[in-house]
């Protein structure tokens, strides 16, 4: 789904029907793939499914449990991490926004305005993936230097009143989305500027001939036909943020008080050994996520993209 | 918004307009008049400055000096939006994410005239594409596309219309069936129209007035048939129908007439025919004012006469037959000839051109391969 979304297509496919004897190729082709769908996205899924329905076991030794079908983990899950739950799709909405206001005058710059520079055209994507060729987790880690408590921003911004003596930036609600804003914008960018790369001028031109000021045409010509890119940019930074767990973490910028799901999935994974509520939360992610998706796509009339 | 839109077309003043790109100037001491509905077409081969032409006049390009006006108000600085023009796009520009009613009816939204799709649907009847009117533009034909540009354009009775090759992508057929359409439809709404067209037998048969654009400026404007029976630059005579053209020194000077000699025959103009009267000239003739004679005709001094020479290729075409006569010492001459069935010419005869006198006409120029 995310990749034929990232294409921005919107484009029905009309294969022809294939003959009997092709049919035949065509499962053949399509094996190999089949096997490793099965193998690494179906097995690992029954088997999260399975650990999250998993009870205690009998020894009460920690870290070991056995096969039950206790659908209370997932009321316990809820019970207990809902604010986590509820803290990671509001970072997520929230970074996701913010990246598509970052990205979009950007993917329109780069897109539309530098096709008469294609020299700059090509800089200005290298650049925008210029960031991945950095890890992820050190980019993140600057980050935090960067807006540490000692650094001149925080004490400029001390010194200026604008935050309090004892106010600091790591470890707050703006350093995480900051930071999930930061290290998404390229996964917003990309799919934007493929779909405003393809944008036909002509019919701009066409809405302001058509009495349509410039605002008007940006509303009712370039955004509607730029929506598929829009969908696929939104989809690929807001599933991936929900279920982050660098920025949020308090190794990184945030604290125990912007803790996000994949921050407790984690913890129950690894250091309590609670693998039914890792689980557990995991597959309400996954759920949650897919239904969103699911009416977020409805609504926008983009069901092309599934 | 304060334009005001008429239901009758508006004039169309460009004055002193000059358009640089960089590197090279498109246009240079451009000045147009068209009247209020009129049908008026810019025609030129590509790269001579009809579609800059068009977009300064939609406010798509500025000019770099020169005012454009229409309905005598000076728009020069006007945006897009706020000209009372539409444009029918070559390549249609219809939006793909609408239907095709709403398409037509985006123009009237912006303007927030009341009943947008009842108008729409009108435009779209005077189109005849009523039936299509819930399609997306992409499930049309190419013709259809153009249809409903020109109904999306018509719908606002814009005080001048702007076409800018609107039939170009369109097979033979449904060209010449559109541009009977369009031309009623222009005396129907009795707007300004103004065309621009490479194809010279497009702009002669729908425009009251064609202009022919030659290297960013207007190298001769007038009514089809006056371009067609007394072109004045080469450039004209060459690129509106055929000619043949004979080049050589004023011999000879009446009251009434001047001649030429070329290659010892003399060639006679009349003077309120001829563009230039003294030194070297061009003078041509149509090929289908031009006769052939098997024999040598009597002279006369209302004919222009010259031969003998070889047949070197007979074409046929149905309606006329087309020969192509080698005279010695002056080239090859092309006559066109009706086709009433009573030919006798064979390739490689001998035979003799003769016109009349006051089908000739001469030219203000020289072709660019003849020396002053």
């Amino acid at each position: 789904m995310a990749f034929a979304a990232f294409s921005g297509s919107s484009e029905k496919s009309s294969y022809k029907v294939p003959r009997k004897n092709s049919t035949k190729v065509a499962l053949a082709l399509l094996l190999p793939g089949m096997i490793y769908l099965a193998l690494f996205f179906i097995t690992p899924l029954a088997s999260l499914v399975a650990t999250s329905l998993e009870v205690p076991d009998a020894s009460g030794e920690i870290g070991r449990y056995q096969y039950g079908f206790e659908i209370g983990n997932y009321w316990y899950v809820i019970q207990t991490y809902w604010p986590h739950i509820a803290r990671s799709f509001v970072y997520a909405l929230a970074a996701t926004i913010l990246s598509l206001l970052i990205s979009y005058p950007l993917a329109y710059f780069i897109g539309v305005r530098a096709r008469k520079w294609p020299l700059i055209q090509k800089l200005a994507l290298a650049l925008v993936i210029a960031p991945f060729f950095i890890s992820f987790l050190l980019r993140t880690f600057a980050w935090k230097q960067i807006f540490s408590n000692e650094s001149w921003i925080v004490t400029t911004l001390q010194s200026m009143h604008i935050l309090a003596p004892d106010q600091y930036l790591v470890g707050t609600d703006f350093m995480v989305i900051f930071g999930l804003t930061y290290n998404f914008i390229p996964f917003m960018t990309l799919p934007l500027y493929t779909s405003l790369e393809r944008l036909d001028l002509r019919l701009l031109e066409a809405g302001g001939d058509l009495y349509a000021t410039p605002a008007k045409v940006f509303r009712k010509v370039t955004l509607p036909i730029t929506m598929p890119g829009i969908i696929s940019g939104t989809l690929m930074t807001f599933i991936p943020i929900a279920g982050d767990y660098i920025n949020a973490s308090r190794d990184f910028l945030g604290s125990s008080g912007t803790q996000m799901i994949g921050n407790v999935v984690e913890t129950n994974f690894l250091r309590i050994n609670d693998y039914p509520s890792a689980s557990a939360l995991s597959v309400l992610l996954m759920a949650a996520i897919l239904g969103l998706v699911v009416f977020y796509v409805r609504r926008s009339g983009t069901e092309d993209l599934l | 918004m304060a334009t005001e839109f008429v239901a009758r077309g508006s004039d169309l003043d460009l004055v002193g307009i000059r358009k640089d790109f960089p590197g090279f100037t498109a246009l240079d001491h451009l000045d147009l008049h068209i009247p209020a509905g009129e049908f008026f077409a810019l025609l030129g081969p590509s790269g001579c400055g009809k579609t800059t032409t068009l977009r300064l006049v939609a406010g798509l390009e500025e000019p770099t000096t020169g005012k454009i006006l229409i309905g005598g108000k000076d728009v020069t600085a006007s945006k897009p939006h706020e000209r009372p023009v539409n444009t029918v796009f070559q390549s249609y520009a219809l939006f793909p994410h609408m239907s095709v009613l709403e398409n037509v009816a985006f123009g009237l939204r912006q303007r927030k005239v009341d009943e947008p799709l009842k108008r729409a649907e009108e435009a779209l009847a005077l189109v005849q594409l009523g039936h299509l009117s819930q399609r997306r533009p992409q499930q049309l034909s190419g013709g259809q596309q153009q249809r409903v540009a020109l109904a999306r354009a018509l719908v606002n009775r814009p005080s001048l219309l702007l076409l800018d090759e609107p039939l170009g992508a369109l097979d033979l057929k449904l060209r010449r069936e559109m541009q009977i359409e369009l031309k009623a439809i222009q005396m129907e709404v009795g707007l300004t129209f103004l065309h621009v067209t490479h194809d010279q037998e497009e702009a002669m048969d729908m425009a009251d007035t064609v202009a022919v654009m030659n290297k960013g400026h207007i190298e001769q404007m007038g009514a089809p048939e006056a371009l067609y029976d007394r072109p004045h630059t080469v450039f004209v005579a060459k690129f509106l129908g055929q000619s043949n053209l004979f080049i050589g020194n004023v011999s000879e000077s009446s009251a009434n007439s001047i001649s030429i000699e070329v290659a010892g025959y003399k060639i006679s103009v009349p003077k309120d025919r001829a563009e230039k009267h003294t030194g070297k000239v061009a003078i041509g003739v149509r090929p289908e004012k031009a006769d052939l004679h098997q024999q040598k005709p009597a002279p006369s001094s209302s004919e222009n006469l010259i031969g003998p020479g070889e047949v070197l290729d007979i074409r046929f075409t149905g309606v006329s037959n087309q020969f192509l006569v080698e005279i010695p010492n002056i080239g090859l001459v092309t006559v066109f000839e009706q086709n009433e069935g009573n030919s006798t010419v064979a390739l490689g005869d001998q035979v003799y051109v003769s016109w009349k006198v006051e089908h000739t006409f001469g030219l203000a120029d020289l072709p660019d391969s003849v020396e002053e």
